[in-house]
Order: C-alpha cells, then structure tokens, then sequence
C-alpha cells in the first residue's frame, strides 16, 4: 500500500496525543499529577496540538477536503466515520478538564469524572483508527489480530514518553512515569515483533488462482497488463518495499522506537532531573522517528488482493 | 446510507462474462470509456491523455493470462475484469460519508459523486481492484452497469443493456438478473458453471465469470481426413461425367 505522508503524520501525531491526554486525565483525576496550570496548560495543550495537528493532516489526502463535514454521517457501518465522530466527541470531555486544571485548578469531582471520561475515549478513538485498518479483509498484514493492540500500545508508549519529558519540565516528574514508559515500550515491542512474525508467516489467503477462477486448469501466469501505463490501483495498492530494506527498516523501527528511548529511560530511573529531562527528550526523538518509520513500514509492507491481477503475490 | 440494504429487491442485476469466447479484443473496455465519460459518471478523466505517464478512470480492464504452464495444454484466456456488484460489498459499508450505496432494488453498486470526498478507503476495501480515483474531479469513480442507459426510456428496448454488452464482439458479455431462474444469465451459469472470482474473501459477487471450455487438447488429436475416395466402384454415368469434367 502506498504510504501517504499526510496518513502516517496523522496516526502516529493523534496517538501519541491521545495517548498523553489519557495518561494526564487518569493521573491528575487519581490525584498522582498535581493540578499545577503551567503544566497543565502545557501538557494538555500538547495533547491537544497533536491530536488536532493529526486530525488536520488526515484532511490533507481527500479529493475535496471541503466535504470532510460529511465523513461523521456514516458511523453505523463505518469505523472511518466512527472515528470522526469519537475524535470530535473526545474534545468535550478534554476541555471540560482542562478548564478544571488550567483555570481552577481543580481536578475533584466533576473534573475528575470527566479525565475518566477523557480516558476511554482516548482509548475508543484510537481502536477506531486502528479498525479502518484492521477490519480491511483485502490486506492480510492488516486484517489481523495484532494491528488492534499495536496502536493502542504505541499511542500509550509516545504518550508516556511526552508526559515524562513534560512532567519532567515542570518539576512534578516520579520514577513510576519512566518506569510506566519503559514498561508500555516493551509490549509495544512485543506486539510489534510477534506481528512482523505474524506477516512473515501466514501464506497469502488468495491466488492468481483463485483470484481468476482459472486454477482448474493448472497453473495462472499474467500475460499482458490491461494497459501500458500504470493506473491508479497500481499506484495506490502497488507500492512495494523490497524485502531487505524492510528488515533493516524494522530493524531502525525497532531501536529508534523501543531500543534507544528504553536504555535512556532505565538510565533516568536511577538520575536526577536534569539527566532525566535531557534523556526525555532525547528518547521522545528517537520514538518519534522510530513511529514514523514503524507506521511508513505499516504501509509499505501491507499487500492488496487486487494486485494479485497483475500479477503480484498479497 | 453506507449500511447494506437489509431486504434484497425482486432484482439483482448482473453481468456474465464467458472467457470461453472472450477474444480480448478490448471492445467492451473502450466502450465503456465512451459512453460513461458522459452521463452518471461523466467524466472520467484522462490525465496526459496525449504524453508519457498516461493515466486516467477505466472501470473495464482486460487481463491476459496463461493458463495450465508451458506445454501442449497451455492456453490463452483473456481475462475482463470490471465491478461485481457484490452482495457483500464491503467499498459500501467502509464509506464514511454516504457517498456509496447499494441499491435496494435491483443490487446495483453505485457512488454519490456529490457527497464523495474522495478519500480512496472504498479502493482500499475492494477484493478486485474494481474502484478508481479520479484525480483531476477528486472524488472516486466506479462500474454503474451503464445505470443511466439499462433504464433508459428514451432508448430502444434492445439497447437498454450495459455498453460493454452492447458492444462485445464475440458476444462474450450477458446482461440480466440473477434473481430470476428462468433468466439467460441464471441459465449460463447453471448450463455453464458459473462462478464467482476469489469466493474466499466473502463478498459474494453478483457477476459471475464461465471458464473456458475444455481445449482442444482435451477432446483428442484431430480426425485425419479420408482422401477422396477414387472412382473403383462408380457407375458407368459417374465415370462419364468424371471424363466430361476433367478434360
């Protein structure tokens, strides 16, 4: 599948978003981050930045983005519109924390019930995201069972990873932080390494066989294209990574995202606040390229059925 | 509405394709271009229809295949390839704006030009590659089973037929509705063997392909001619008329 720049910006921005605004509801409504307003102005404004920055870019691929209005009708059967429509529903409860933290420094009660709430739909909107890609029964590296908790588990691990920096910044930063980061980041590595197995290992579930109907007369070969020019289905199914790239690519995924932030991490439990800021930055780095290499490979790698016509394996 | 219809209509409309005829002639696939460039899905853009890097919306496209590897029993089968109009149709129910819908009535899968943002998961969701974007129009773009010429009043009753029908050459195209038993697609595919292309993935397609006959391979090396007999055993007229006409 081609991977569209506008498509991985959007993924792995609002994951790490919600994945902050999560982490910051549940810890400032359990009374474990203090209601501070700088920090909270800050630290929710990230957030907030990211998902919206994410929620914009995802615009940006649309034939007539003037329209996108329209893409929250259909959530009934679509995970694309029920993603919009959570997406959007998510800003009621983050602002009616954010208000409660930044201006009244206040996260009781109602402000608390509404962190919860900031919560779980941080955690619908992004296996919404992940559905549109894992419900797809025309891409197998997709339409599994591990794309689902790959993308709840690398939004929770950038999140963990921004809320230590930032909490780090404003001096109420706790060992459990980075121990919760190191911790999200090794099942992010889990989920990753059994999925690349996963892929690697399951035979393509159609063939130029079936695919024409044709197997009954012994082996299928293509021929001739319909046509000498590449077509859009070519162009949008068709993107190919060659294989050795994409063992060095997991590779850099691999270490730039779990590798390098998790060594800096262990390295912060055991220093002080100064060391601890640097290594958080330095390890957010690392993990933002790391995702977006981990999301460009997402694409990359994924093989469509259509492209079985012009005779390539999916 | 992107949900699939929930009762099925009195029709479901469809195409057979026999590639026991097909000739791979491209008829159907330029006809198509012609006469949906106008009309329903008008236009289906080319872009640099006149230089290198030609692309632009096709929803024909005619594969060829070799089939049964390189020996006697090789063969040829030209291979069209177009929208199923599937019963399953999962280009519909991925649609996040309602752009897409099946038809109630008569199964038909058709796209709102007006209401498609054009955002390609619909693309993305078909088993068969079936969907194309139109770049320069920004919205996606699809088979409509000549939607605006099958229920056409304004033309002859012979010529409400899909374009790619209309056109073919070796009349490897039929038109009709699965629906009924008694109608000529129903009675190719059960005389034929009809099937269904990638029954795997599930989304039952309304169209359905017939697979080439068996070769000539399969029905023995052909008869030797006798040579003409010569005239031991004709009358005394034949052998006159043998004289007359050899002279």
């Amino acid at each position: 599948m081609h991977p569209a720049y506008s498509v991985i910006l959007f993924t792995t921005a609002s994951g790490a978003g919600y994945g902050l605004l999560a982490l910051l509801a549940v810890f400032g409504a359990a009374g474990i981050l203090p209601a501070h307003t700088w920090f909270g102005f800050v630290g929710i404004g990230l957030g907030v930045a990211l998902v919206a920055a994410g929620l914009l870019s995802s615009t940006f691929h649309l034939g007539r983005p003037e329209r996108a209005i329209r893409a929250f009708t259909q959530w009934r059967s679509s995970w694309l519109a029920r993603e919009g429509v959570a997406a959007v529903a998510t800003f009621a409860p983050v602002a009616v924390f954010g208000v409660g933290w930044v201006f009244l420094n206040d996260m009781s009660g109602p402000f608390a019930w509404a962190g919860a709430a900031t919560a779980v739909m941080a955690f619908v909107t992004v296996s919404c995201t992940a559905m549109i890609y894992a419900s797809l029964k025309t891409i197998r590296q997709w339409n599994n069972a591990l794309t689902l908790p790959a993308y709840l588990a690398l939004g929770l691990a950038t999140g963990a990873l921004l809320l230590v920096l930032v909490a780090a910044l404003f001096g109420v930063y706790r060992p459990a932080f980075a121990t919760l980061a190191l911790a999200l980041l090794v099942i992010g590595l889990v989920i990753k390494i059994a999925y690349w197995r996963q892929i690697d290992a399951e035979p393509p579930r159609s063939t130029l066989g079936t695919a024409t109907g044709l197997d009954r007369f012994g082996e299928v070969r293509l021929l001739e294209m319909p046509h000498t020019e590449e077509n859009f289905i070519m162009r949008e199914m068709g993107y190919a990574v060659a294989r050795k790239h994409a063992r060095r690519l997991r590779l850099v995924a691999a270490s730039a995202l779990f590798g390098v932030p998790s060594v800096l991490l262990a390295f912060a439990l055991w220093s002080g606040l100064g060391f601890v800021i640097a290594a958080s930055a330095l390890a957010t780095l690392s993990a933002a390229i790391g995702v977006a290499v981990e999301r460009w490979l997402f694409f990359a790698e994924a093989t469509h059925t259509s492209m079985i016509y012009y005779g390539r394996a999916a | 509405m992107t949900s699939l219809p929930t009762a099925t209509g009195d029709k479901r409309l469809g195409l057979v394709i026999d590639l026991d005829t097909c000739v791979g002639c491209h008829a159907c696939a330029t006809n198509c271009k012609e006469w949906n460039t106008s009309g329903h899905s008008a236009p289906l853009t080319d872009v640099n229809a006149y230089q290198a890097e030609q692309r632009g919306v096709w929803f024909n496209r005619v594969f060829t295949y070799e089939v049964g590897g390189q020996g006697p029993a090789a063969r040829t089968v030209h291979f069209p390839k177009n929208c199923l109009h599937c019963e399953r149709p999962d280009c519909v129910t991925v649609c996040p704006t309602g752009a897409s819908y099946k038809r109630a009535e008569d199964g038909v899968v058709l796209i709102d030009h007006d209401k498609c943002i054009g955002c390609k998961l619909c693309s993305w969701a078909c088993p068969y590659g079936a969907r194309e974007y139109d770049e320069d129009v920004g919205v996606m773009k699809k088979c409509t089973l000549c939607i605006d010429k099958i229920y056409n009043t304004n033309l002859p009753e012979a010529d409400r037929v899909p374009a790619c029908v209309a056109t073919c050459p070796a009349k490897a195209r039929h038109f009709g509705d699965f629906a009924d038993p008694g109608s000529n697609v129903s009675q190719l595919v059960r005389e034929r063997g009809g099937y269904d292309l990638m029954p795997e993935t599930g989304y039952r397609p309304t169209s359905k392909y017939l697979p080439p006959r068996a070769g000539a391979a399969a029905a023995g090396a052909p008869k030797k001619l006798e040579p003409v007999p010569d005239l031991a055993g004709a009358g005394k007229f034949l052998r006159w008329v043998d004289r007359v006409l050899s002279r």
